[in-house]
């Protein structure tokens, strides 16, 4: 018997070529009349939505550098997979992220300063879903979320909030993880259980070629789109760094869950153009000829030359940078401006319902920190 | 296991004595002046009807688990609740505890109140993390605008003569992390009560039923549940030693002091019923009419439920303390091939060794 193939591959869907060319793949060409519905204002909020992100992540990254944050976890290079994704989520849509959708956050509504309280270690959340966008926490302890997405999908059908025929009102769910996380073993029983319960609900994979300093090659032998099928759903690979592939695949995949089609998976094949975190160096586990490779397919300059080449006008990019900028400095203010909580806080929500404990301890502290405290007037 | 009549009816008579003390919500929700009376049934039994009641009573309260559906769960707990309640509210999951308990919290966040069984104690740690990292920390991360109100239930202990990972006591793992709430019934009444008790919680809540007993029958009072969740309770009283444990354990305590009796010796026997959080009142008031404690579990020794009692119970009343508080529990080893089981699980006449070091002093 001849040696059996074991090498696998999977077509990728590209509307928008690396030189910035509207020039669909085979595989894209379905996609198109999603894109061309979009209106010139949807199509230039992508790209002011890519800028801003970026321009956050350089303000990010210098507060903790300059301690002010504890940690910055930046998204350069995978703007167009965030964004483009993000817009294709309908209001009433529940997402779930990972750690690194800042950008999708506040395309939900969410105060970004809520995510630098977050990692400035002034709070454990930071923000109420329901208030937000739909927008959920952050998820640190990476694929737990998947699950969370995928029980939340089986109340929106449990609930009848989906599946109905009216797209206006019906629901689904978009969880993001990444290509180190699809190791888990959470990340595959979410597939098991969204299969099986056949969810309203897409399983976006940014693909970013790095799970710290581990190359996806050591997590998957072969792309990430095929467990799709291996599941019982169907995967896509799409082109991460073109924001309108990002944006239509994820719309179609949305609309056929809110349909009642059942789940899918969508594998953005993207990079990370900076670090892990603000704590990691990939000097150490990366070349600089990779990186040029992917600077070269660069997801914002693409689309600039595109939209350039449709007529967009100088002022418009214009506009965008000194918007970005404002942004950016509003945030670094509020950021440096955000309280400690108070002690109080240690013993808070964590039960719903009182407790003896929290209530024995919050009183020792206090009466253990006032104890420090000498009467008024008095010398410390 | 063996039949332990007469301790049975110790166990259910003292249950049923405790019953008039207090009122609940939970007694207002069933309906004023519609009294059911006394039924005797078996723990499994009780915890069935508790579940059917909590089912009817909410239609957001789900169950979800292994072979829990048409059959009724491999200890037949859920038996007919498929049938009256369908397949949208009792869920035959896949194979998978992470994933049960993951999408609880799912379900949790969507306004439903899961309640998962788990099928066996040493198959709860591949849902371990979802447990420990993400139920128990919810509301918290919210900070307290959402509630996590599931349930896992977790038949455990030994006693049952079963193969490993069928007979472990895992309660101490859970009792240890903040944002959890850990119980464990002792006999049929408190399992009926507590568990629609857990089910109305907006805390999780880690409900563990102890095997061994989920077949001896005894009574329970369908109109009155006795005692909050979180509460102890003194089974049987005795003025020599104190000698405090939970779930299946009770039923040990019970017995070592009827032995005793006929020796001489008057021991009290406290449940704890619930191991996080402990209410220490009743356990401290004991400790200070006898002055000795002895503490038993199936569990692990080493960094225990009874470790915390025994440090706690020191520090709060050293004073009466006429002896150091001892412990009984099973040996740090995993838990022995069934054929030793007996050798590794506390036994009365363990307890009474114990008993009688405490006494020496």
């Amino acid at each position: 018997m001849a040696a059996r193939e074991r090498e696998f591959t999977a077509p990728t869907v590209q509307l928008l070529t690396h030189e910035g060319e509207l020039r669909p793949s085979p595989e894209a060409e379905a996609y198109l009349p999603l894109v061309e519905a979009l209106s010139d204002a949807e199509l230039q909020r992508f790209y002011r939505d890519m800028a801003v992100s970026r321009r956050i992540d350089v303000a990010g990254a210098n507060l903790q550098r300059q301690g002010q944050l504890a940690l910055w976890v930046p998204s350069h290079g995978q703007e167009a997979a965030q964004v483009g994704s993000a817009h294709a989520a309908r209001p009433q849509d529940h997402l779930f992220p990972s750690y690194r959708e800042h950008i999708v956050g506040m395309i939900r509504g969410l105060d970004l300063s809520r995510i630098f309280a977050l990692l400035r270690g002034a709070t454990l959340g930071g923000w109420n879903p329901e208030e937000n966008g739909n927008f959920h926490l952050y998820t640190l302890v990476l694929a737990s979320q998947t699950l969370h997405a995928t029980g939340y999908a089986m109340g929106l059908q449990f609930d009848g909030a989906t599946a109905t025929g009216d797209p206006e009102t019906d629901a689904a769910v978009l969880v993001y993880y990444g290509d180190g996380s699809t190791s888990q073993g959470d990340a595959n029983e979410a597939l098991v259980f969204a299969s099986s319960y056949q969810t309203p609900q897409v399983f976006f994979i940014q693909n970013n070629q790095w799970a710290i300093s581990v190359p996806v090659a050591r997590q998957s032998r072969s792309p990430l789109s095929l467990r799709g099928g291996g599941f019982g759903m169907p995967g896509v690979r799409v082109d991460g760094n073109d924001v309108l592939a990002s944006y239509a695949v994820t719309r179609q995949s949305l609309e056929e869950a809110r349909a009642g089609d059942g789940p899918s998976l969508i594998e953005a094949v993207t990079y990370r153009m900076g670090a892990h975190t603000t704590a990691d160096d990939p000097t150490k586990y990366r070349t600089d000829d990779e990186v040029a490779y992917w600077e070269a397919r660069d997801p914002i300059t693409r689309y600039r030359t595109w939209l350039e080449g449709r007529g967009a006008s100088a002022s418009f990019f214009s506009d965008v940078e000194a918007e970005a900028n404002d942004i950016a400095a509003d945030l670094r203010r509020r950021a440096l401006e955000l309280q400690a909580p108070t002690r109080e806080a240690i013993f808070e929500h964590v039960y719903s319902e009182p407790h003896p404990l929290m209530v024995e301890q919050y009183a020792w502290l206090e009466s253990f920190e006032t104890s420090f405290e000498g009467p008024a007037g008095g010398t410390a | 296991m063996s039949a332990r009549t007469e301790e049975e009816n110790h166990v259910t008579d003292v249950a049923s004595e405790a019953v008039p003390e207090a009122s609940t919500a939970l007694q207002q929700a069933q309906g004023a002046g519609d009294v059911r009376g006394v039924q005797t049934l078996s723990m499994a039994k009780a915890i069935n009807a508790g579940l059917r009641e909590a089912l009817r009573a909410d239609e957001k309260v789900l169950l979800m688990g292994e072979d829990i559906g048409p059959l009724g769960g491999v200890f037949r707990v859920t038996e007919g609740l498929s049938a009256e309640f369908g397949d949208k509210r009792i869920l035959d999951t896949p194979l998978a505890e992470s994933a049960i308990v993951g999408t609880a919290i799912g379900l949790a966040m969507r306004g439903y109140r899961p309640v998962i069984e788990i099928q066996f104690d040493g198959f709860i740690f591949p849902a371990f993390d979802q447990i420990t990292t993400q139920l128990a920390r919810q509301t918290v991360r919210h900070d307290g605008s959402l509630s996590m109100p599931v349930v896992i239930r977790v038949p455990y202990g030994g006693h049952i003569g079963s193969i490993e990972h069928h007979q472990e006591s895992p309660e101490a793992y859970f009792a240890h992390t903040p944002g959890l709430r850990v119980v464990s019934p002792s006999n049929p009444h408190d399992a009926y009560w507590m568990i629609q008790e857990a089910i109305r919680s907006d805390d999780p809540v880690l409900f563990f039923e102890p095997k061994s007993r989920y077949w001896p029958k005894g009574p329970v009072d369908l109109d009155h549940s006795g005692l909050p969740l979180h509460a102890s309770r003194v089974m049987r009283q005795g003025t020599d030693v104190t000698v405090v444990g939970h779930g299946a354990m009770i039923a040990t305590l019970l017995q070592a002091a009827d032995i005793a009796e006929t020796e001489g010796r008057s021991i009290e026997v406290v449940d704890l019923r619930s191991l996080s959080p402990i209410d220490y009142g009743p356990l401290l008031e004991s400790v200070h009419r006898t002055g000795r404690l002895v503490v038993a579990q199936e569990a692990y020794g080493n960094v225990s439920v009874g470790s915390e009692i025994a440090a706690t119970v020191a520090e709060r009343a050293f004073y009466a303390l006429e002896a150091p508080v001892l412990r009984v529990s099973g040996f740090d080893t995993p838990f022995p091939p069934a054929a030793l089981e007996t050798e590794f699980l506390p036994s009365p006449d363990r307890v009474l060794e114990a008993v009688d070091r405490a006494l020496a002093y």
